[in-house]
């Protein structure tokens, strides 16, 4: 049957276009469930034991919700509780226009099998197609569709066997509708209405989300934020210039300031500061807004004031709060500043944080704090506020009405105790967005069978390297080894240097459950205590991890050299190996230093050792960089769990051996793919950063009396290596950490798509990740297109598409930057651990930067840093001069420059428990009023003197 | 928001059909009583005309005369209300010469050209309504109009386009499909053999998924070809009543 669907369209240009189309009507969709008889369908969904127990109804039930129950109680609707929903077509399509968030969640419900949804293609069924009607708006039409689907689902059930007690309910909180549904006779609720009847479980009603009707109780008297622009006059003003569009930043430190950020064409971007509760207008960070410029003589400078929401205080407390903010400034640090119209898209997740009681005993309404500073505080409703205290819980927004000072959520789960190492490590990775679940069922089924061994099958375009003697070398209690070397003479007196990494790619193969999954993850992530895998662990530590004494699969690169470290001949290759030693740097360093050991495996890693040496001084010579971070490692207690000592990581010479090669493989590989794929090779650059990213290495060698040259890496480099001061040995690293955080961030990316391939730290026309596919994505794809070059394996039609494969560089790109972040925060946190049994301890560091008002402090020995802050909230602060040139800052009478060495106790202060921070104060040098005494005696007494 | 759904999770495209499921086809021969041959048919929303003169001796130049077979003259164009927005030029432009050129070929395997030496065979075909898949119409059209004029053909001539979304060919593509930014191919089959009078693609598509799509294509190829035979058949029978009287 055929229904033609015309309709009036407006084009992009503003013109108005008729659009024609056709629209089949079926008599070959069925409704899915297993009572019925009369649809001739292959498999059902919705189940005979439909039964929720509650206080509504007894009977069993299908529930069909319309599209703002499903958009705002999605929440509830993946609760492992409600099964047997009907999705209609026009529900999910509604969805899929209004909110990408929610149509993909709902989508992950509907594939859920225990779930027992199903989607009903109600606009194409023949008897369920409505037409619209005279005068009817789009909502009334969707509305009047669910109706009439949910109308039909009750009379199609009707005559089924058994089926007598089934009712069809349809969820809707419009009340229009419900009334509607009633009359023509369907079971129609309110959601909250039907989930407070549940009888199974009553914690559901505290993850309601706070609808319309629900607000008017809380509002006050007064409006306290301006109406928001509707959609089109916001279209409107971004066209005519009088508003601007960007991603809203809440500052981090200060709840009444944020910056807008705007993209401009090209390189132009601008930055918009917002300041005050009013101009903030209910933005949320990383949301996206309209801003409008307030006139030039409104504009602020960004405050240095340090604010935290303390909660509902007074409204003049509120306004005392905001003139802090308008502190003097001279003309040159005025910042365009705005305020928000409107709110173009809302990007809230689910934030995690804790409930601050509400002081009234019995109340269910209560503030949620979020870890994160940036996001407002939320007002929850709740009766478990007493058992949710000092738990870490997951809260999403449900909204902002213009007189609620805070937006309003509801509760979604419950992660632990706050302070527990697994609850903040769960924090830290829900926070990051880091993908941690165990690996689900349909992932492992793709995992090779136990016992594996290499067949015939898999000989197939692989060479023999057993016979060769290889070995790796890692840091010690490595599991997941993925590349081993070897190095040995050949007959014409050139020496044969092998790179052999794990051949992850045989066994994940493009496009399966698992090959999704890892492209997902998009890297393995370390914590301190903790290694989130990409791939099973059957995979990384077992089958691919190149373990001594047993066959692995390998894919090998392999040069003649000579003995000038020159490559004569590049070869790749599948191959299997049987690695004879697994070593650590420390045993590798040992066999090369013996002169008494002269066995194969000692001759190779000699021969790869002075091969590395003159590697790494040809590269030094093109000018890539050597920058350092202070990197530290825990030492765990074995029981407890607690980090037991820092120490920082020792570098020996065989871990740049084997980076020098690790190196050289990825450019070998690079260079190879690209020439095969010059449209799809999967690449990494590291642009060059802007000259003004160097101020601060420049002011900083300067006040040293030295110049650092930075018009190019070759350059800095070699004077990163004069730059030198007597009897000052650590400077060199400590401008060298300077340097580090003056660089931009190496990125992966397709060859089609970008025509900068230039890696600037390791001054390399061209680089890619090749050699670490155990724990990285990219190098699995690099893989797969060494394979393809070289004729080992097939290719398949994702990997050739230039648009996805670009995509997935944005994920794994994203998923690399969340992993770094979450590591820092998972290094801060067992630091944090480790001072909190340390009690207080006294250090040398040295100033790293100094701010307006305070000094950051690195301390060489724990690679930690830390502020000295100078004002106090309690105390009058001291005289400060800050000078911005130099910079410098002075304290009373003491002067603090870059790289002054001082000497400051550390503790821990955990007066805020989702805060716990390193504190430092200053002992050396001494100024009175705001050093502290160096403690002494009982450390009892250390912590009293400190606590005040 | 991102772009249409061209697939649901359900497996229905936009307008309700099934990947495989061809639009609703109508179809008249000999619509025009002056022509030698004509046909009217409808794929969807796409209609196309088509109209045939000859065999006739070759006009213009007689250079392009071939002495062991007839040659075939295609003119394709589109009707200036044919699509949304009004076109300007209806037809001359690349598109169209190009769209011309390969309805020639087609033809030219299909037509039993050595029975006519020396003489010429006019097909003109003309866009009325644009919906996507205007080759095939096109062919489709014309090889009824073909068979209208009684010119003898190896077998008729079926096309139909196939697109690629979502790892799923689609047979027949309409407007909306067509530039939703997959690939898209256009095949004339001349089903009883199976051989393929005209294969056409001009988006990259990788070679895994060349074979599902031609078959996609060939499938909904055959079902024209019966749909197409049945309209001959009634044709015929109307005519022969028509004659009996
Ligand atoms: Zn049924």
């Amino acid at each position: 049957m055929l229904k033609s669907k015309t309709f009036v369209k407006k084009t992009r240009s503003g013109g108005v276009m008729k659009i024609v189309r056709e629209h089949y009507l079926r008599d070959d969709i069925w409704c899915g469930s297993e009572f019925c008889v009369e649809c001739k369908q292959d498999s059902t969904v919705l189940q005979q034991d439909a039964c929720i127990e509650s206080n509504l109804l007894s009977s069993p039930h299908y529930l069909i919700p319309d599209t703002n129950v499903v958009l705002h109680q999605i929440d509830i609707l993946e609760d492992p509780l409600i099964r047997n929903v009907i999705i209609l077509q026009t529900v999910l399509q509604e969805i899929r226009h209004r909110s990408a968030p929610v149509y993909k969640r709902i989508k992950d419900v509907v594939h859920d099998k225990e779930k027992h949804f199903y989607t009903f293609t109600n606009e194409h069924h023949r008897e369920t197609f409505i037409e619209r009607e005279q005068a009817e708006s789009a909502n009334d039409q969707n509305d009047r569709a669910i109706r009439v689907a949910a109308k039909w689902y009750s009379e199609h059930l009707k005559n089924a066997p058994k089926a007598e007690e089934l009712k069809i309910v349809l969820l809707t909180n419009d009340r229009a509708n419900k009334e509607k549904a009633e009359e023509s006779g369907l079971v129609a609720y309110k959601c909250e209405e039907y989930i407070k009847s549940l009888i199974a479980n009553p914690e559901l009603v505290d993850r309601l989300a706070l609808t319309s009707d629900d607000q008017n109780e809380i509002t006050t008297s007064k409006l306290l934020f301006p109406e928001h622009l509707p959609l089109s006059r916001i279209q409107a003003g971004i066209k005519s210039g009088s508003f601007l569009q960007g991603t809203f930043r809440a500052s981090r430190d200060n709840y009444l300031e944020a910056t807008v950020f705007v993209h401009g064409e090209g390189e132009e971007s601008t930055e918009v500061l917002i300041q005050g509760l009013q101009n903030l207008n209910r933005a949320v960070h990383q949301d996206v807004v309209a801003v409008e410029l307030l006139p030039r003589d409104q504009w602020v400078a960004p405050s240095s004031v340090v604010l935290q929401d303390e909660g509902p205080k007074e409204d003049d407390k509120e306004e005392e709060a905001e003139n802090m903010l308008r502190c003097e400034a001279n003309e040159a640090m005025l910042k365009p500043t705005g305020k928000v119209v409107g709110i173009i898209k809302r990007n809230w997740r689910p934030f995690c944080g804790m409930l601050s009681k509400s002081q009234i005993k019995e109340a269910t309404r209560h503030l949620f704090t979020p870890a994160d500073r940036r996001i407002p505080r939320i007002r929850i409703e709740t009766r478990q506020a007493a058992a949710l205290e000092g738990q870490r819980i997951m809260v999403a927004i449900d909204g902002w009405p213009k007189h609620s000072r805070y937006p309003n959520g509801h509760f979604v789960r419950n992660l632990g105790s706050a302070g527990d190492k697994e609850t903040e490590t769960a924090v830290l990775l829900l926070e990051h967005d880091v993908p941690h679940q165990a690996f689900s069922q349909a992932v492992l089924s793709f995992l090779p069978k136990m016992p594996w061994r290499i067949t015939e099958e898999d000989m197939k375009n692989r060479v023999d390297l057993r016979h060769l003697c290889v070995c790796s070398v890692d840091p010690p209690g490595c599991t997941d080894i993925d590349d081993a070397l070897h190095c040995r003479d050949l007959e014409n007196g050139n020496l044969e240097v092998g790179v052999h990494i794990a051949d992850v790619s045989h066994f994940i193969r493009p496009g399966n459950a698992l090959d999704q999954e890892a492209a997902n993850r998009g890297t393995t992530v370390y914590l301190c205590e903790k290694r989130i895998d990409m791939v099973p662990e059957l995979l990384s530590s077992n089958l691919c991890s190149l373990r001594s004494n047993v066959d692995r699969l390998a894919f090998s690169c392999i040069w003649e050299m000579n003995h000038n470290a020159e490559i004569l001949n590049t070869r790749f290759t599948k191959s299997v190996i049987n690695s004879k030693a697994s070593l650590t740097y420390a045993e590798a360093q040992m066999r090369i230093d013996d002169t008494s050991m002269n066995d194969d495996i000692t001759k190779s890693l000699r021969g790869l050792n002075k091969l590395a040496k003159i590697l790494k001084k040809k590269r030094i010579e093109k000018g890539a960089l050597t920058l350092s971070s202070p990197e530290v490692r825990f030492h765990i207690d074995s029981e407890t769990h607690d980090p037991i000592d820092l120490q920082t990581k020792e570098l020996k010479e065989t871990n740049s051996m084997v980076e020098e090669f690790m190196l050289l493989a990825n450019i070998s590989v690079a260079q190879k793919i690209y020439d095969e794929f010059s449209e799809c090779a999967l690449l990494r650059k590291h642009p060059a950063p802007p000259p003004s990213n160097y101020d601060i290495l420049n002011k900083a060698a300067n006040s040293k009396g030295l110049l650092i040259r930075t018009d190019s890496a070759k350059a800095l480099a070699d004077s990163l290596d004069e730059a030198k001061v007597d009897g000052f040995a650590y400077f060199n690293t400590l401008l060298r950490i300077l340097a580090t955080r003056c660089m931009m961030q190496a990125v992966y990316f397709c060859s089609g798509m970008d025509s900068d391939f230039h890696h600037y730290g390791l001054a390399s026309p061209i680089y890619t990740h090749f050699t670490s596919p155990i724990r990285r994505y990219a190098d699995i794809i690099v893989h797969r297109l060494l394979a393809v070059a070289i004729g080992a394996d097939c290719t398949y039609p994702d990997l050739m598409d230039k648009h996805k494969q670009s995509a997935l560089c944005n994920n794994l790109n994203y998923r690399h930057k969340m992993a770094q972040y979450a590591q820092r925060a998972s290094v801060a946190f067992h630091t944090q651990l480790f001072f909190k049994n340390r009690g207080i301890l006294n250090e040398d560091g040295y100033i790293l930067f100094v701010r307006k008002n305070a000094i950051i402090i690195l301390i060489p020995k724990f690679g930690l840093e830390g502020t000295v802050f100078f004002e106090n909230k309690d105390k009058p602060s001291p005289r400060l001069t800050f000078n911005e040139e130099a910079p410098t800052l002075t304290v009373e009478d003491h002067t603090f420059h870059m790289f002054d060495k001082v000497k400051v106790t550390i503790s821990l202060d955990s007066s805020n428990i989702q805060h716990q921070k390193i504190r430092m104060a200053l002992i050396e040098p001494v100024i009175p009023g705001v050093s502290v005494a160096l403690p002494e005696g009982e450390p009892e007494a250390k912590k009293a003197k400190l606590d005040r | 928001m991102a772009g249409l759904e061209l697939l649901s999770d359900q497996g229905y495209r936009l307008d309700g059909r099934k990947p495989s499921e061809l639009r609703k086809v109508q179809a008249r021969m000999g619509v025009f009583a002056q022509a030698d041959g004509s046909a009217y048919i409808e794929q969807g929303n796409t209609k196309a005309l088509a109209v045939v003169y000859g065999p006739h001796e070759v006009r213009g130049s007689r250079s392009k005369t071939l002495h062991d077979r007839a040659v075939i003259n295609c003119q394709y164009s589109m009707a200036t209300f044919s699509t949304a927005e009004r076109k300007r030029r209806p037809h001359g432009d690349r598109k169209s010469s190009e769209m011309s050129l390969h309805l020639k070929q087609t033809f030219e395997a299909a037509i039993l050209t050595q029975l006519y030496p020396r003489s010429q065979i006019d097909i003109y075909v003309k866009i009325l309504q644009s919906d996507g898949g205007n080759y095939s119409a096109c062919v489709n059209a014309a090889t009824l109009a073909v068979i209208d004029a009684g010119v003898p053909m190896r077998d008729y001539v079926c096309a139909c386009s196939a697109g690629f979304v979502e790892d799923t060919p689609l047979a027949d593509l309409c407007h909306t499909e067509e530039s939703g930014g997959g690939t898209s191919l256009a095949l004339a089959l001349l089903p009883r053999g199976g051989q393929i009078a005209l294969l056409q693609m001009d988006a990259r598509l990788h070679q895994d998924h060349l074979d599902a799509l031609m078959e996609a294509a060939m499938t909904a190829c055959r079902s024209l070809s019966n749909v197409l035979d049945g309209v001959v058949r009634q044709h015929l029978q109307e005519v022969s009543l028509l004659t009996r009287e």
